[in-house]
């Protein structure tokens, strides 16, 4: 059990001392409309205890007025918020929850789970560090399930638990979860995932949630919210190489000269050697500033300022790597978009990119293939429509630093603006393979001087370095 | 240097929540004041604007920050709130703005003679548009968090509004990864949360670990209270009117929010330190908006309230 415990029980200072240590995790959860996404979350957050006695008393009176639970508490109340959204009697949006208990605190994006909503679902699966995709045990695998696991096993995510729900309905029939089980599974094995964990559990009656199933004597496996507690976190993006998105350039006085950004990946300390990208210059770290004092290293999500040892140029756009991990720089790359717009992506259409802190002018030279979203296997396309999922080619107006998406998240992943509207019109994760092109990966600046410019560079751009 | 921080700096690999946190909302104040030309930032006296201020102290130190706070001044705070921003605002050298909407003044509003409905719009919310205007602001800080309210929990952590401030839950963008569209049309304008994914919880132990100022009303002593409608109201001054018969009493109280004093209900509690206040927070059974009487002017109150441009 790891409900909070109250503080007189042991101590204040042992109390904060926890509290104030405690890791986070983010997660998704993935489901259908009926699969029981709502009441799951209602049922985390009511059973460790982050429900409090007035919003008991308006769930009462919301359940009689909206539930779908008869007379019963409908928890799923607890997480559809807006009103419009009540009446239609399903989530529409992204949402974010939070519950925490002795261990851990979590951050729980709750999304769609009907099939336009493609882009809600990349939004909140692109910062979760698990995936927990729901099943009605009475339905099994759905058209539903695999596009959802596709989706979050194309954002990056690693680790997913199979919650079969609804156990109850089906009597706890073992039979029928580890049909279920062998069947995701199977269609599972290509995705990548490192860890699928099943889990049958009872979301309305609280089995296998945060509290073992009394129902289920042949599962002897963790409750769900024991599972989020113990789970490795932020394991990859401690791993990958060091990266800075510079933000700002912080120059209080003439003594001071600092990159300000948040650390998107790696781990860095003085003296370590570093390039600035996309220039190529080189220093080394001569101090990691926090208004706290300087650091003796610093990792994967503090936001810290870098003093550098020479006086080199970076601004923001740049991204400050170490000297053994350079990134890729190019003004052209392959990509996968998941395309949020209700307007058409034509090729030849130019958007603005936002990738880590640059924003630059890209042209979507050619649209390639189209992802199935149940299959994952591509299919041809002349232009994209709003959720489509598609591999494209972007052209830049000049060269930026880059890394592929599989292998950093932050420096990976980009956003497309529409110029005219300003909305976020796509999310894109950059491909590892360098577009196919006799000058690939080489900068726009540079082939105009190698061809002498003009017309015919022109062109190239144009037509995407034909 | 609390414990909690002194076992973090042993484990440096395993960053906490707080230590998430805090980064997470510094990079939000750094890409507005880098993507924005005229930022504010809105500072309202509580609690999380204690936070947020703090927050933007680290996140452009050494330097100064980068822009002006901004208060909204119904004429209804605390004496004691009032007295708290002056000094905050000495003791820090902040460049504070602060706004009254004096036509309303002039019209006599206020939240017991028009009720806090009729109040909230004319003097918060007319209040703010006024002076976003009047500044020219094109993006403006606020410490709304998404744990508060349900209509909240969807809203963006950037969230655009129209010239008329007005929010269109249906023309939000979406936020992946560390990725911020901070793009606008001429006249439109930006509110930011960079303390979204705090919950009231994390704001409290924050506020322990780094030692940060608050307004004394958040401790419990005994203070002169009169019930209304089931609230625990303060006689901070004679302005607000005694039934026949009605004598405060003192009582020990402290506040989870703070706003104008006549709308925001006290709680009974003797919980006088932080760990104590943490210790009551953790043990709450009522949320911490119940102190509100806005937020109770009919269901999805908020919701409605945030579509016609209440922050």
């Amino acid at each position: 059990m790891t409900i909070h415990q109250s503080p007189e029980a042991f101590g204040y200072d042992s109390f904060l001392a926890a509290h104030q240590s405690k890791e986070v995790l983010r997660f998704i959860t993935c489901g259908s409309v009926d699969d029981g996404k709502s009441t799951l979350i209602g049922r985390l957050l009511h059973d460790t205890k982050q429900i409090f006695d007035d919003q008991v008393t308006a769930l009462q009176r919301d359940s009689r007025k909206h539930g779908t639970q008869g007379a019963e508490i409908d928890l799923a109340l607890l997480v559809d918020g807006l009103q419009a959204e009540r009446e239609q009697g399903i989530t529409i949006d992204v949402a974010y929850r939070f519950f925490s208990t002795d261990k851990r605190s979590f951050i729980v994006a709750d999304t769609p789970g009907h099939e336009q909503y493609t882009r809600n679902m990349a939004t909140g699966a692109s910062t979760a560090d698990v995936a927990v995709i729901l099943v009605d045990a009475r339905q099994g695998l759905t058209r539903q399930t695999r596009r959802h696991a596709l989706l979050v096993s194309l954002l990056g995510i690693k680790r997913v638990v199979l919650a079969v729900n609804k156990m109850d309905l089906v009597g706890w029939s073992q039979g029928k979860f580890e049909e279920i089980t062998a069947a995701f599974d199977a269609f599972a094995a290509p995705l990548g995932f490192t860890e699928i964990r099943p889990i049958p559990l009872s979301a309305k009656n609280g089995d296998n949630v945060v509290l073992p199933g009394a129902a289920v004597p042949w599962y002897t496996g963790t409750p769900l919210l024991q599972y989020l507690e113990e789970v490795p976190v932020r394991v990859e993006e401690q791993a990958a190489p060091f990266r800075l998105p510079v933000q700002w350039v912080n120059r209080p006085n003439s003594d001071f000269r600092g990159f300000s950004g948040l650390i998107a990946s790696g781990r860095i300390a003085p003296g370590d050697a570093i390039i600035v990208e996309p220039s190529g210059r080189t220093s080394t770290i001569a101090r990691i500033f926090t208004a706290d004092g300087d650091l003796p290293h610093a990792v994967e999500g503090q936001s810290v300022t870098l003093v550098l040892a020479d006086e080199i140029d970076a601004s923001r756009g740049s991204v400050i790597v170490t000297a053994d991990a350079p990134m890729r720089v190019s003004d052209r790359f392959d990509a996968r978009l998941f395309w949020a717009a209700e307007t058409e992506l034509l090729p030849g259409a130019t958007l603005l990119a936002k990738i880590g802190t640059v924003t630059v002018n890209a042209t979507v030279t050619t649209i390639h293939t189209r992802i199935d979203p149940e299959s994952g296997n591509p299919v041809p396309a002349a232009r994209l429509v709003a959720n489509d999922i598609a591999d494209v080619t972007l052209s830049l107006d000049r060269a930026v630093a880059i890394d592929a998406y599989a292998a950093n998240r932050d420096t990976g992943g980009f956003i497309l603006i529409d110029r005219e509207t300003t909305d976020t019109a796509a999310l894109g994760l950059i491909h590892a393979e360098a577009p196919s092109s006799a000058v690939e990966d080489e900068p726009e600046a540079a082939r105009a001087a190698k061809s002498g410019g003009g017309f015919l560079s022109k062109l190239r751009w144009v037509f995407g370095g034909i | 240097m609390s414990a909690a921080t002194a076992l973090a700096a042993t484990l440096p690999e395993r960053l906490t929540h707080l230590q998430r946190l805090e980064a997470e909302s510094i990079h939000i104040m750094r890409e507005t004041v880098a993507e924005t030309e005229n930022p504010v930032m809105l500072y309202s006296i509580g609690k999380d604007s204690s936070v947020l201020l703090h927050l933007a102290l680290k996140a452009f130190a050494p330097g100064r920050l980068p822009f002006p706070l901004m208060h909204i001044d119904t004429t209804w705070k605390f004496k004691e709130m009032i007295a708290f921003r002056d000094q905050r605002a000495k003791e820090l050298g902040l460049d504070l703005i602060v706004h009254t909407n004096q036509e309303g003044l002039a019209r006599g509003i206020g939240p017991i003679s028009h009720g806090s409905e009729v109040h909230t719009d004319v003097m918060k919310t007319q209040g703010l548009r006024q002076a976003l205007d009047k500044y020219r602001f094109d993006a403006a800080f606020g410490g709304a968090r998404r744990d508060e309210e349900a209509s909240r929990a969807k809203e963006r952590i950037f969230s655009l509004r129209t010239a008329q401030h007005r929010w269109d839950p249906k023309r939000q963008r979406a936020e992946p990864w560390h990725l911020y569209n901070l793009k606008k049309k001429r006249g439109e304008s930006l509110r930011v949360f960079p303390i979204s994914n705090w919950t009231e919880l994390d704001v409290w132990l924050y506020i322990e670990q780094e030692q940060i100022p608050i307004v004394p009303l958040y401790f419990a002593k005994p203070r002169p209270v009169v019930e209304r409608d089931g609230q625990l109201i303060l006689v901070d001054d004679d302005r607000l009117p005694l039934n026949p018969g009605e004598t405060p009493q003192n009582l020990s109280v402290r506040f989870r929010t703070l706003g104008d004093y006549p709308l925001t209900g006290a709680v009974e509690s003797d919980a006088a330190t932080l760990p104590e206040i943490i210790g009551e927070t953790l043990a709450a059974r009522t949320s911490e908006r119940q102190g509100r009487v806005i937020d109770k002017d009919g269901s999805g109150a908020m919701e409605r309230k945030k579509q016609e441009g209440y922050f």
